[in-house]
């Protein structure tokens, strides 16, 4: 018996495939464009044939992510959020803390030992602080997003990012190119800016350690670093925290297959009124 | 007496001789560039050069905008907000509200009498609201920025542009594309976007009649259009508010001088 999880991220689709122990049978990875269906069934299909699985013989398939009700064979979805929490406390089962960097969005979630969300906070309003903004330093760069994090930790002089808005930083960094500065420099200085950004969003969930980091950014180094040190503390990161999401999504399925499980409730965010109870 | 202004904006740096009655006599208007020092002493020689006067042809010379300090010609340096106040009451003399949207910024500001500045707001933290944020989208629509506000006005039906980020927009842009949504439509909706980013500001400095829209956005068909929309009034605007900066220091720069002249 088989499960799967399916997450449509902004920027890339991701798959993930469990057998019935719950271990990680298959995975896919493919870039989400602009046909949102045809990267779920793409990346399912991956999955499926990576784990020696037909599809139709996956009992249960969960989707989430931003594209998460256009995953059309999905049995039903949970959002992204909840997915995090549950797929960071099954691969790294300290997790108490998830930073999650995607294409467009940047969530800080504060998680129970059960992997349940306790907190969340999250910046998908602007470009600041996520891979969009990599991406953006790259361009102006001439440089590939793949190579930059390397090429950062090669930095002695991390410069400072004074603006804020994606736009302003690239005609930021053509200044910094213009007055003779080094690109490492630069780079440095751009993955320090995310993580500070990404840090004080995890303040206001508060922060214990262990800390998970999750989404697309994660397979930056620089990025890792630039975390680690901003928040004094080491991160788990791996070759699979890109598919935390669809992890977490395929845990769940799971869970309901396996033992009727309740899927969760949509999570509020921090300092959203309560509408009952609370956890 | 003739004095110049110049306002040296993040995307364009502007400069304008004015005469004793405060008659235009030049105008110019040139690409900042990375280098200010060099923009600011390329846009003084071609307007020096405009108006057909030798260097010691102005008496005194004022400048605003982001790179004012940059200007090694200056006497005076005067925040973009007076400026742009009392260039547009300049040119329009009933004006109370002014909406200036440059390239990386945009303010609203309520003036009083003699275009005194009464209370303003502004965003520069970020591209929503300002020029790049349409930049982005017309790279993103491949269509030549000049066009777009002239495109735009050929809408039936403006697409909402729901991101607020310019990057996010741009993005979402392309699937309104993908989605079968026409130019026309889509670029209408992006200035349908700026329009509501400032009229949010000038909402909360006050807006009165009449309305003046000065900066680069100023020279812009569709932007006047959808900021009319948006305010339900007639915005005012021509060819020289997009030199209102530079003719509001040029006023305040010839009212300096002519206080210290009858001091002295």
């Amino acid at each position: 018996m088989h499960v799967a999880g399916v997450d449509v991220g902004s920027t890339a689709t991701k798959a993930v495939v469990l057998d019935e122990d719950g271990k990680v049978a298959g995975l896919g990875l493919c870039p989400t464009g602009a046909n949102v269906v045809r990267a779920a069934e793409r990346v399912f299909q991956e999955a499926c044939r990576a784990a020696h699985v037909e599809e139709f013989d996956v009992a249960y398939v969960i989707g989430t992510g931003y594209g998460r009700y256009k995953v059309p064979f999905g049995h039903t979805q949970v959002t992204e959020i909840s997915c995090h929490a549950k797929g960071a406390a099954r691969l790294f089962p300290g997790t108490r803390t998830v930073v999650d960097i995607g294409g467009q969005d940047t969530k800080a979630i504060r998680v129970s030992p059960q992997g349940e969300v306790v907190d969340f906070c999250m910046n998908d309003k602007c470009a600041a602080g996520t891979g969009r903004f990599l991406e953006a330093c790259a361009a102006v760069l001439d440089m590939k997003l793949s190579e930059i994090g390397d090429v950062s930790m090669r930095s002695t002089h991390p410069l400072k990012i004074t603006n804020v808005c994606t736009v302003f930083v690239e005609s930021e960094i053509v200044s910094q190119l213009a007055r003779g500065e080094k690109v490492e420099d630069i780079l440095r200085g751009v993955h320090n800016a995310i993580a500070g950004r990404s840090v004080a969003l995890l303040r206001r969930v508060g922060i214990e350690a262990q800390v998970a980091f999750t989404g697309g950014v994660s397979r930056n180094g620089g990025m890792v670093r630039a975390l680690e040190e901003r928040l004094g503390l080491p991160i788990n990161v791996n070759d699979l925290s890109q598919y935390i999401g669809a992890l977490g999504a395929a845990t769940f399925a799971l869970e309901r297959v396996k033992h009727g499980g309740e899927l969760p409730p949509p999570p509020r965010p921090a300092g959203a009124p309560q509408t009952h109870g609370g956890h | 007496m003739r004095t110049l202004g110049l306002d040296i904006g993040a995307g364009t740096t502007k400069a304008v001789i004015l005469d004793g009655s405060g008659a235009l006599l030049a105008r110019v208007a040139i690409r900042t560039g990375t280098n200010l020092e060099e923009a600011t002493a390329r846009a003084r020689r071609e307007v020096l050069e405009a108006a057909g006067l030798p260097a010691e042809g102005v008496d005194y010379s004022a400048a605003t905008g982001y790179g004012r300090y940059q200007d090694a010609g200056r006497n005076l340096q005067i925040t973009e907000v007076t400026c742009h106040a009392r260039g547009a009451q300049h040119l329009f003399p009933r004006t109370r509200s002014v909406v200036d949207i440059g390239a990386q910024s945009s303010r609203a500001i309520h003036v009083g009498e003699e275009g005194r500045v009464r209370k303003f707001k502004m965003n520069d933290r970020c591209a929503a609201g300002a020029g790049r944020f349409l930049e982005r989208i017309s790279r993103a629509l491949e269509v030549d920025l000049a066009t777009i506000g002239t495109l735009s006005l050929e809408a039936k039906e403006p697409t909402t542009i729901s991101s607020i980020c310019a990057v996010i927009a741009e993005s979402e842009v392309i699937n309104h594309v993908t989605e079968g949504r026409s130019i026309e439509d889509i670029l209408a909706g992006a200035h349908l976007s700026i329009a509501d980013r400032v009229v949010a500001l000038a909402r909360q400095v006050g807006v009165e009649d009449e309305v003046t829209l000065t900066g680069g956005l100023a020279a812009n068909p569709g932007m006047v259009h959808a900021l009319e929309l948006r305010l339900g009034r007639h915005v005012n605007t021509g060819p020289d508010a997009i030199y209102a900066g530079a003719i509001g220091a040029a006023l305040l720069g010839q009212r300096r001088l002519e206080r210290r002249t009858a001091a002295s």
